[in-house]
């Protein structure tokens, strides 16, 4: 694991209020770890704002699962 | 009661009768207030009269760049944006038969589509901060309609509309959103009727008299408090009976 993946995980577990274990690379925000569709805005908010980096509406779509935000996050700061 | 102490509010159309009566009063209560609107001599004159916690910061909404600016410079200038009050408006007023696109493109920009943008734009810090007030000053002509004001009335409407469905959305993050429907008020807008106009409007307030700014400041300074928690997606209407809806 990365130390991204521990700085998202942190703020996965910080907002959703959900247990270190159950964020897994393959976790639903909203199918495994109870996010609503308000949560991942404000997720998608914290991680811009954790790492500098803009996340566009389009790509904010496409990151569902835990693994998909540290994919996108890694490919934005490299 | 009321205490906004620690609050950073920014009033739009703060040079204008409600306006000043708004930023006036949510001041008074502790808040720091941020004073928008298109001209600057009245906006600094108020500025003036407040003292501390008062900032000036002018912008046409009717111009979309400077509307996505102005909760960027509010919070620059106060630290965060609380207390959002969309209040600013104008009216193009005409016949529907002869109402122009020019004329009702305007109306609907600067009362409508210019607090959506506003609102958006101060989302962001309320969701973090898990508290925030959005009040938004529609009009009883909203809820009834009113002749040669199709324009004015369908952005009124539309104001209740969104309030509504923002105050679902950000409900459970402490964010309330409300609308406040004046009646007939004494400003510049209502100065410009005429005296049978004016009588004619009267005979219809049960209350016999038009309303004070002051009157309007008040329900919004009730929906901005904390007090006023428990109060999302309504309309408070201050209009002296005129239309009990």
């Amino acid at each position: 694991m990365s130390d991204i993946a521990d700085r998202v995980k942190k703020i996965v577990v910080e907002h959703l209020g959900v247990e270190e274990e159950k964020v897994t690379e393959t976790a639903s925000f909203i199918d495994d770890l109870g996010a609503d569709s308000l949560d991942t805005v404000e997720l998608v908010m914290a991680f811009e704002e954790e790492f500098g980096i803009e996340i566009p509406d389009d790509a904010a779509e496409t990151i569902q699962t835990f693994g998909d935000a540290v994919k996108f996050i890694q490919q934005a700061t490299a | 009661m009321f205490d906004l102490t620690g609050k950073n509010a920014l009033v739009t159309g703060a040079s204008g009768g409600i306006g000043a009566a708004v930023a006036t009063a949510l001041h008074a209560a502790g808040a720091a207030v941020t004073l928008s609107g298109t001209r600057e001599a009245p906006l600094q004159e108020l500025a003036a009269r407040l003292g501390s916690r008062a900032h000036v910061v002018t912008a046409n909404l009717g111009d979309a760049a400077a509307v996505e600016a102005l909760p960027k410079q509010a919070a620059a200038a106060m630290g965060s944006v609380d207390i959002l009050v969309n209040n600013a408006g104008i009216t193009r007023d005409n016949l529907f038969m002869r109402m122009s696109d020019e004329e009702w493109a305007q109306v609907l920009e600067v009362n409508l589509t210019s607090s959506f943008r506003l609102a958006r734009g101060v989302l962001r810090g309320m969701m973090k901060a898990r508290w925030g007030r959005i009040v938004s000053i529609t009009s009883v002509v909203g809820q009834t309609g009113n002749p040669g004001q199709g324009n004015y009335a369908a952005a009124k409407a539309g104001l209740v509309g969104m309030s509504k469905s923002l105050a679902y959305e950000v409900a459970s993050r402490g964010i309330t959103v409300n609308c406040v429907a004046p009646g007939f008020i004494e400003t510049a807008m209502t100065d410009a009727l005429n005296d049978e106009q004016k009588s004619r409007i009267l005979g219809q307030i049960p209350a016999g008299r038009m309303g004070r700014p002051e009157e309007i400041a008040a329900a919004v300074l009730y929906l901005s408090s904390t007090e006023a928690a428990y109060v999302t997606g309504a309309t408070l209407h201050v209009n002296g009976g005129m239309a009990m809806v």
